[in-house]
């Protein structure tokens, strides 16, 4: 039974390790069925905020809730409700696809009378229903994201983690990729995704823009760029906040 | 504990062993190999040892005592007329091991009822043969001096004269005495070790590098589930490899099996489940596949191998050392693996290495059980 509420709701939410403080207060929230864009560089704390958010790391203060759970407390729910995509590719290279998507249909606990409907989906999704008998170590760039994102709606989560899904693939593979992050959205999924793509920024419902693990602005793309004066792209936008927090001291 | 994730976990297990191939080649290929290198190699039975004689007599009674060397299945003389050079020359080149002097006066003092002296020559760079060498050759030459005495006696009217003792030895349990009776199942205990300990060292190690274990992370597994199913997988892996060094030990090597099989069978599924937590274990703690693998090789396999009591008496070392044994699993198991095999002795004996057996699993379990959970979490 799904809780009422946002699928993501962060409040005060800090991350030191050691002196070095990865995410610095953060506080916001993401409505059910949003494409919600976490943009930054790299060392921006975007990584950090979705490990926490999805059990893996422990918060230093703060709270954070998934899906109506505390991430702190009932991490156990949180990851049933939950799928990942980490930046790095993890899925086994030494196993097919279709053993791959086996796999983590058993990991999630799907049902078996459900299993061949949700891997076949899955399949169609990723675009890889004549790769089933792969060996993913063969597969190109483009096709291992499918997959890994494949693996991870296998259980149908209402929130999906996606950390910079995109890095290191063409950009017609990340063109297609973001088609099947559209698709999820549609069917009411709700998508929290990081890049460092500008352009990628401009397809998100609503986007967070991370410096130095703070929240430097906050909204829809369309909201951000028009307080920034006509004709602004997404890339002035970052700039001038980045100046802006700058200035302030950050 | 939920089954089908589990099931999951062991079945992925599972298809990683047979798609690393070189890792299965490896597990199945080594105790075939130990145990025909162990079993043909380290025999300590010494036969056939290369002698030289240098006879500097030529009488009857020499060419005599020579004709016991040549009869002799522990003697092959493979020069009849050396001399001194001649037998450090061939002991330097190693073709030689004994060389037998015999004096020129042989069959004089022989017969003038005064002693004669014959000089043996060992190479002591290999001083187990050596000792053994050196046995037989005394020995053969007690035999005749003591034959000789005899005739004498006989000769000057005495009535034929018996050995005041008469030693008759009989070896239980190994009565050949041969080696490969105890190298092999000995050898069981090291092979089971090798497999279970380092191969499960690199199973958790490798889904830290391979970033897998993030992915994992991210799911509802539990270490659990984790630990049991990657176990469950090279468990059988494990109990293969006994079957195969059971085979070969009883079928090829003729290794007697006294005991009882079913108990054979426990001890081993026992000592091997230990061995397997102990790998993940150090997988769990080092995180690295070549730290988790040099771990298990100092931790695992080399105590089997050389406080187990398998080539190394443990009554012969040092009494620091003695107690140091009391904590390697595989002291019990060889001498569970020795008890059923040879003497075919059962639970009411070997229940206390069992007992330690069972103790030392459980333990383990626990430790890598807690360490796979603070890792995880």
């Amino acid at each position: 039974m799904p809780p009422d509420g946002n699928a993501v709701e962060i409040r005060n939410l800090v991350k030191r390790f050691g002196e070095f403080v990865a995410v610095d207060h953060v506080t916001l929230d993401v409505g059910r069925g949003e494409i919600f864009g976490f943009l930054g560089p790299n060392g921006a704390g975007k990584s950090t905020t979705i490990r926490i958010l999805c059990g893996l790391l422990a918060p230093t203060s703060g709270s954070a809730q998934v899906h109506g759970y505390d991430v702190a407390a009932q991490s156990e729910q949180v990851k049933q409700s939950i799928g990942y995509m980490s930046q790095k590719f993890s899925l086994y290279d030494d196993l097919t696809v279709e053993e791959n998507l086996d796999f983590f249909s058993g990991i999630y606990g799907v049902p078996h009378e459900l299993r061949a409907e949700r891997k076949a989906f899955a399949l169609r999704m990723a675009g890889l229903e004549d790769e089933r008998a792969s060996m993913t170590r063969l597969l190109a760039g483009g096709w291992k994201q499918r997959l890994a994102l494949g693996c991870a709606i296998l259980h149908q989560p209402p929130i999906l983690f996606l950390d910079e899904p995109t890095s290191g693939v063409d950009p017609m593979a990340r063109r297609q990729f973001w088609d099947l992050i559209y698709a999820m959205a549609e069917q009411g999924t709700t998508v929290f995704v990081s890049t460092h793509y500008m352009e990628e920024a401009e397809y998100c419902h609503r986007l967070a823009l991370m410096y130095k693990g703070r929240t430097i602005a906050l909204g829809a793309p369309s909201e951000l760029k028009a307080e920034h004066g006509d004709g602004a792209t997404m890339n002035d936008v970052f700039i001038a906040s980045i100046e802006r927090a700058e200035e302030e001291g950050l | 504990m939920n089954w089908r994730r589990f099931r999951a976990i062991f079945h992925k297990e599972a298809l990683h062993i047979v798609r690393d191939w070189r890792s299965l080649m490896m597990a199945l290929a080594v105790p075939m190999l130990m145990l025909i290198l162990f079993g043909y190699a380290l025999t300590r039975y010494v036969d056939r040892i290369p002698t030289v004689i240098y006879d500097q007599d030529g009488s009857p009674q020499s060419r005599e005592l020579v004709e016991r060397f040549r009869g002799s299945r522990y003697f092959s003389i493979v020069e009849r007329q050396g001399d001194y050079r001649e037998i450090i020359q061939r002991i330097n080149h190693s073709k030689a091991i004994l060389g037998v002097v015999i004096d020129k006066d042989f069959a004089k003092t022989v017969s003038s009822n005064s002693v004669a002296r014959v000089q043996l020559l060992i190479d002591g760079s290999d001083s187990n043969t050596a000792s053994i060498a050196a046995g037989y050759a005394e020995a053969l030459i007690m035999a005749y001096s003591a034959e000789l005495r005899e005739q004498q006696i006989v000769r000057r009217g005495a009535g034929k004269m018996e050995t005041p003792i008469d030693v008759r030895l009989r070896v239980l349990y190994n009565n050949e005495l041969k080696s490969k009776n105890f190298i092999v199942p000995g050898l069981i205990a090291v092979i089971l070790m090798i497999i279970a300990a380092l191969l499960t060292s690199l199973t958790i190690a490798r889904e830290w590098e391979n970033g897998t274990m993030e992915q994992l992370l991210s799911t509802p597994v539990r270490p659990n589930e984790l630990l049991l199913g990657k176990l469950a997988a090279y468990f059988l892996l494990g109990m293969a490899d006994m079957a195969i060094a059971l085979a070969l030990g009883v079928g090829v090597f003729h290794v007697p099996l006294r005991g009882s099989l079913l108990l054979l069978t426990f001890a081993s599924a026992l000592y091997l489940f230990g061995a397997l937590c102990w790998g993940i274990f150090l997988s769990a703690v080092t995180r690295t596949q070549l730290l988790a693998y040099q771990a298990s090789l100092v931790s695992s396999f080399l105590p089997a191998f050389i406080l187990s009591g398998f080539i190394f008496s443990i009554s012969d070392m040092p009494l620091i050392i003695q107690q140091v044994t009391r904590i390697v699993p595989a002291r019990y198991f060889v001498a569970v693996l020795k008890g059923i095999f040879l003497k075919g002795v059962g639970v009411s004996v070997l229940w206390m290495d069992l007992l330690f057996l069972f103790v030392y699993a459980a333990i383990v379990f626990m430790l890598a059980s807690r360490k796979m959970r603070q890792k995880m979490a």
